[in-house]
Order: structure tokens, then sequence, then C-alpha cells
């Protein structure tokens, strides 16, 4: 499967268009973690915590948008797009999305 | 009295470690982006013409930052009398660029020779908490080219 963010690959051609594939994920963020972050708080700095927690939440979003491509018959994924809101408070979603197709 | 202790205490420590902090992350920042040059990031949505062919992937960078006490302190000044918040600047400009070297970091490693279409979003993860942590997602993505391989 390849994933790209552009339209385009040289030398391959798109042979078939499957439209909008996409996946989500909402994580909350567990109090373990929001204990360390208010540490941080006070130092400032990275907080090791939510990026891994924020890096895994994509990887989840994009493995279910790649499951919805396979189920079509696509084999890339062009132009994929995130985004990121935060629906209630200290939950996230993480939402990837593109466009499905054949590459040949 | 003792609320007063606490609070100046927060603040001194919060000024002390968050400028050490500061000092050693763009001082690593600084070194990495050196080491990275070698490889151009683009915000264009082209392709290298001199590659017939390539392989292409999505790669990705986030890094998720606090602000410190006394940073916030100063910004809460700041909201009083309006103007420029220096304070926070050099705490998004430090997400940012951390974000992009962790992404050409990655493109590296999969023995990319450019980086295209490059797209940075930054969110506030603690939107809404009111007192709670003020800290800030960023995310760093784009395609990463690299020559064909077999």
């Amino acid at each position: 499967m390849i994933i790209t963010n552009v339209e385009t690959i040289p030398g391959k051609t798109i042979s078939k268009h499957f439209g909008l594939v996409q996946g989500n994920t909402i994580r909350a963020k567990h109090v373990g973690r929001d204990i360390m972050a208010s540490f941080k708080n006070i130092f400032g700095g990275e907080l090791t915590g939510y990026t891994e927690l924020l890096s895994e939440s994509r990887d989840e979003a994009t493995d279910r948008m790649v499951a919805q491509a396979e189920a079509l018959g696509a084999n890339a994924i062009l132009n994929v797009r995130f985004s990121t809101s935060s629906v209630t408070q200290g939950a996230a979603e993480l939402y990837a999305y593109g466009t499905a197709v054949l590459l040949e | 009295m003792i609320d007063v202790a606490i609070f100046l205490s927060l603040l001194v420590s919060g000024y002390l470690f968050g400028q050490f902090f500061e000092r050693k992350h763009y001082r690593s920042i600084l070194e990495r982006e050196k080491n990275t040059l070698h490889v151009p990031l683009l915000t264009l949505k082209v392709m290298p013409s001199a590659l017939k062919r390539c392989d292409a992937a999505l790669v990705t960078g986030n890094v998720v930052v606090s602000v410190d006490y006394f940073k916030r302190f100063l910004a809460g000044l700041r909201a009083i009398v309006g103007g420029r918040v220096k304070s926070y600047e050099s705490l998004v400009d430090r997400a940012r660029r951390e974000a992009i070297l962790r992404m050409k970091e990655q493109a590296i490693g999969r023995g990319a020779v450019v980086v295209t279409n490059v797209r940075i979003e930054t969110s506030s993860i603690s939107k809404g908490q009111g007192k709670a942590i003020g800290s800030i997602e960023v995310l760093a993505y784009g395609t990463a080219i690299s020559p064909f391989r077999p």
C-alpha cells in the first residue's frame, strides 16, 4: 500500500479511482500521564507521553483508512490529509482521509 | 504567606528549568537542522523531474510541548496590556521545528532525496480546560521521495 499526500507518482498511472477513504479514532489520555504532564507544566518541555499517545492514535486512524482502501481493492491512497479536533474535555479525535486508487 | 512562597518557588523553578530546557532544545535543534540540510523540504505538490520512477511514502513527525509556569505568568501579564507574547512564540517555534525534524529524520531513514508537499498542523490539545495544561501538538507530514528500488 502506497500512502502519499501528493496527487501523482512518476512512472505510475492511476487506472481506477475508488473515491474517499477515511479512518478516525478518539482517544482519551489516562490519569498517570496527566499527573506527569502537570509536573511538566511547571518546568516546560516536551510531554513525551502525549506525543506517543497521539502518534499511536494517528497510526490507528491511518490503519483504519488503509483497511477500508484494501477492502475496495485499491493499492494506493493519494492526497492524504490529517486533522485533529478536541471533541470533549481530555479527548481528541484524530482523523485521516484520502483518495483510494489503483496504480499501475 | 505559604501561598506566596509556593507561588514564588513555582515561578523561580519554572524560570530556571524552563530556560535550561529551552536552551538545550535549541542547541539540539540547530545541530540536527545542520545535519539534515541535504534533504530539502518543499511545500509544493511537485515531483523532482530528474526521477523517472520513484518510491513515495508518507512521513510524519509530531510533538506535544507544554509551556512552563514562568512563561504562563508572563503571558497572563501580557493579556492585561496586550501586545506580542514573546514567551509563547519561542515555544511554538521550538515545537514546529522539532516536528519538522522528526519528519525529516524519518524520511532520511527511508533513503529519501526530497520531501514534497509538506504540511504543518498545530492544535491545542488542552482547549477549554481552564487552568489545566497549556500544551500544543504540532504535526508535520509530507511525501518522502526516494529513488526507485525494484
